[in-house]
């Protein structure tokens, strides 16, 4: 724990974002604990993915496509915006984007927590599997779409199809749903939903009121195929 | 005088009401479903049955059959790749997801493909040790569905595989009906046991080739630019599919035709759905000469690949490797009418018939009720496959693979399989001519080429 007052500093300006990965990439435990700082992304694509260590990442400035993507076990804040599957995939640790993401934020992701101040675009949480995602605006279309396991807090709005063909991911949205997927359906809130939506929120460090969130949830009558439903769900 | 009863008039079957479609209106209008099966399409094809080899006589020298050397050893992925992957023969075994086969099964894969030298795929649904531990060379695939896709199994492979789509169903995602889904598939996945199973026909954070670019630049800087980066399309607009891949940044992009088989697609997907393989790579090989990337980005062809001569006739033809999934099945046992367990063959035709088919004639791996133990995820069932036995069975029907490939190489004079090229052949018919764009046997004409 001695290292975690070392800092690494990167300017992707003059450094080569390859040359970043391959030290991110350096063996774990000679990197826990360390603080890397990334300047000058400039939405650069593919900053900080494939991370394996518990390391802190500082990214100041907007990132492009898969920002801390397969993440596992990093601490990976964006000071900035966040492009196409920002954490898309990821295992363990955390991503905190401080403006807004793009499409598929938290795409597939199997763990950890992924942060979106701001709003994030469409298909937010697509196939997730079992990771959380708090979002303290709102998100787009298609969002939780196949989302197998994991949770979702939405403070703001969500688009049109939310948790369309959805599985065992639970959704909370505090603000309107335009329109609910195919066999999603809105649940009443228990307490344990509302100690559920409480914990998220402070991980995440954004206040919202408890009492405005539903529960989104499967229905489960896509999990057997039924020749009777004539494809209308 | 009666007239003496016209039977053949009188009985005379429709062609287009024959009784397989009547069979099929049967089944449609008493279940009100379309008919779920495994194996690839069923149809009579153009495929590399439809053409020759020219073997060498007065104007080419041939190689003495089983003295003279003749290379097989293939490289793949050496674009950009730091560490290419490199296999003694260019037979590998296509893609099949432990879910689909037993883990038995991917662990007898692993143990033949290590055997001979060639590497074996993962599939829908993720790396199973077994498979990891008995792969000297282990492509791991990154399907739309991402069902337990992690950064370390892309650590620990030798190759990743973006799969688009398949050769089976271009266009349709995984299907693993919840007969097959057990508690190990299950969590594998993230599903809930038992559940009907249908994988994304997309992947969910990208959206056309050029996200496809930054993606693979992902894997690629995940993987320190270590590992080959395949595509896979499933055969359709087949020339601009490859162009695009290539401009995605693939290192190898493989073609599957739609022969491909599959472990449970809606039968008028796999019967009406994407273009003969044979058709396919001629387009694939066609794009990559049109980007001049012949040789630098690799072609593996699949889809209805069966004996050498089909191996011999695709590397003619200009793929690099062809990938292998139903007849390694079939060696295996697929379609069997014994399974061999406790040192003693047993009758499986009780079983087939219990499945409504025989030995020969099965498609229901989608049931998970293999009665060879193969496209199984019962713990009795899976027991009848024996995964030395079955190794060594498959290690033989690789190896007899090569060994008509060399020896159809050498009777074209070629001292490297990868010498075989397309103006060692002809076709048989018109179809395969034009598919192939090789002459008509014994004419210089190749339809739809000089105008005609």
């Amino acid at each position: 724990m001695e290292r975690l007052n070392q800092t690494v500093a990167f300017d992707l300006a003059t450094t080569p974002l390859r040359e970043v990965n391959q030290f991110l990439h350096g063996e774990p435990k000679t990197l826990d604990g360390l603080r890397v700082t990334i300047t000058n992304p400039d939405g650069a694509h593919n900053i900080a993915v494939g991370l394996n260590a518990a390391i802190e990442v500082d990214i100041i400035g907007h990132a492009g496509y898969y920002a801390g993507g397969m993440n596992k076990f990093a601490n990976i804040t964006i000071s900035g915006s966040a492009g196409t599957g920002v954490a898309e995939n990821m295992m363990s640790g955390k991503v905190h984007v401080k403006g807004f993401a793009s499409n598929g934020a938290g795409a597939s992701a199997h763990g950890g927590l992924l942060v979106i101040d701001g709003d994030a675009g469409l298909r937010c949480g697509i196939s997730l599997k079992g990771g959380d995602i708090v979002v303290g605006g709102s998100v787009g279309s298609f969002s939780a779409f196949m989302a197998q396991a994991g949770r979702m807090v939405i403070c703001g709005d969500a688009g049109d199809a939310l948790g369309d063909s959805l599985y065992e991911a639970v959704l909370y949205v505090a603000g309107n749903i335009k329109s609910l997927g195919a066999d999603a359906r809105i649940e009443p809130m228990t307490p344990a939903d509302l100690d559920t939506v409480a914990t998220l929120l402070a991980a995440a460090g954004i206040e919202h009121d408890l009492k405005d969130f539903k529960r989104i949830a499967s229905a489960r009558s896509l999990y057997h195929w039924n020749a009777d439903a004539n494809q209308e769900y | 005088m009666e007239t003496k009863p016209l039977k053949h008039l009188s009985r005379e079957q429709s062609f287009g009401y024959d009784r397989k479609t009547l069979d099929y209106i049967r089944n449609a209008a008493a279940h009100g479903l379309y008919e779920i099966r495994g194996m690839g399409a069923k149809r009579a094809l153009p495929n590399f049955d439809d053409l020759v080899f020219l073997g060498a006589s007065m104007s080419r020298y041939p190689l003495e059959g089983y003295r003279e050397k003749c290379l097989t050893r293939t490289v793949l992925g050496t674009r950009f790749a730091k560490k290419p992957i490199e296999l003694e023969i260019p037979i590998t075994i296509a893609g099949m997801s432990f879910g689909a086969l037993s883990a038995n099964v991917k662990e007898a894969l692993g143990r033949a493909a290590t055997e001979v030298g060639t590497s074996t795929t993962t599939g829908d649904g993720g790396m199973t040790q077994e498979e990891r531990l008995s792969s000297k060379t282990l492509i791991y695939q990154c399907l739309p569905s991402r069902y337990g896709f992690n950064p370390d199994d892309v650590r620990r492979a030798d190759a990743i595989e973006v799969v688009i789509g398949q050769g089976a169903k271009p266009g349709g995602g995984g299907m693993l009906l919840g007969q097959k889904v057990n508690p190990r598939v299950a969590k594998m996945r993230t599903l809930p046991e038992g559940v009907d199973q249908r994988s994304a026909c997309r992947h969910p954070d990208w959206t056309g080739p050029d996200d496809l670019a930054i993606k693979i630049n992902e894997l690629r800087e995940l993987t320190d630019w270590e590992k080959p980066i395949y595509v896979k399309v499933g055969a359709t607009r087949t020339f601009n599919d490859v162009k695009l891949a290539v401009h995605s940044g693939a290192d190898v992009i493989v073609v599957d035709g739609m022969q491909g088989g599959t472990a449970a697609t809606q039968t008028c997907f796999i019967e009406h759905v994407g273009i003969p393989t044979l058709a396919a790579v001629r387009q694939a090989v066609d794009a990559l000469e049109d980007l001049n990337m012949k040789g630098t980005v690799q072609l593996i062809v699949s889809g209805g690949i069966r004996t050498g001569p089909d191996v011999a006739k695709a590397l003619a033809m200009g793929a690099d490797a062809v990938a292998i999934g139903q007849g390694v099945m079939i060696a295996m046992g697929c379609n069997g009418e014994t399974y061999w367990q406790n040192g003693a063959h047993h009758d499986a035709e009780a079983d087939y018939a219990a499945l409504g088919t025989a030995a020969g004639f099965c498609h229901h791996c989608h049931t998970g009720k293999c009665p060879v133990g193969i496209t199984t995820q019962d713990a009795i069932l899976e027991q009848r496959l024996t995964p030395e036995v079955a190794a060594r069975h498959l290690k033989n029907y690789l190896k007899t693979l090569n060994m008509e490939l060399t020896t159809i190489a050498r009777a074209c004079g070629k001292q490297n399989v990868h010498h075989l090229e397309p103006e060692d052949l002809v076709a048989l018919t018109i179809e395969a001519a034009a598919m192939a764009r090789v002459p008509l046997a014994g004419t210089n004409w190749i339809p739809g080429v000089g105008g005609l």
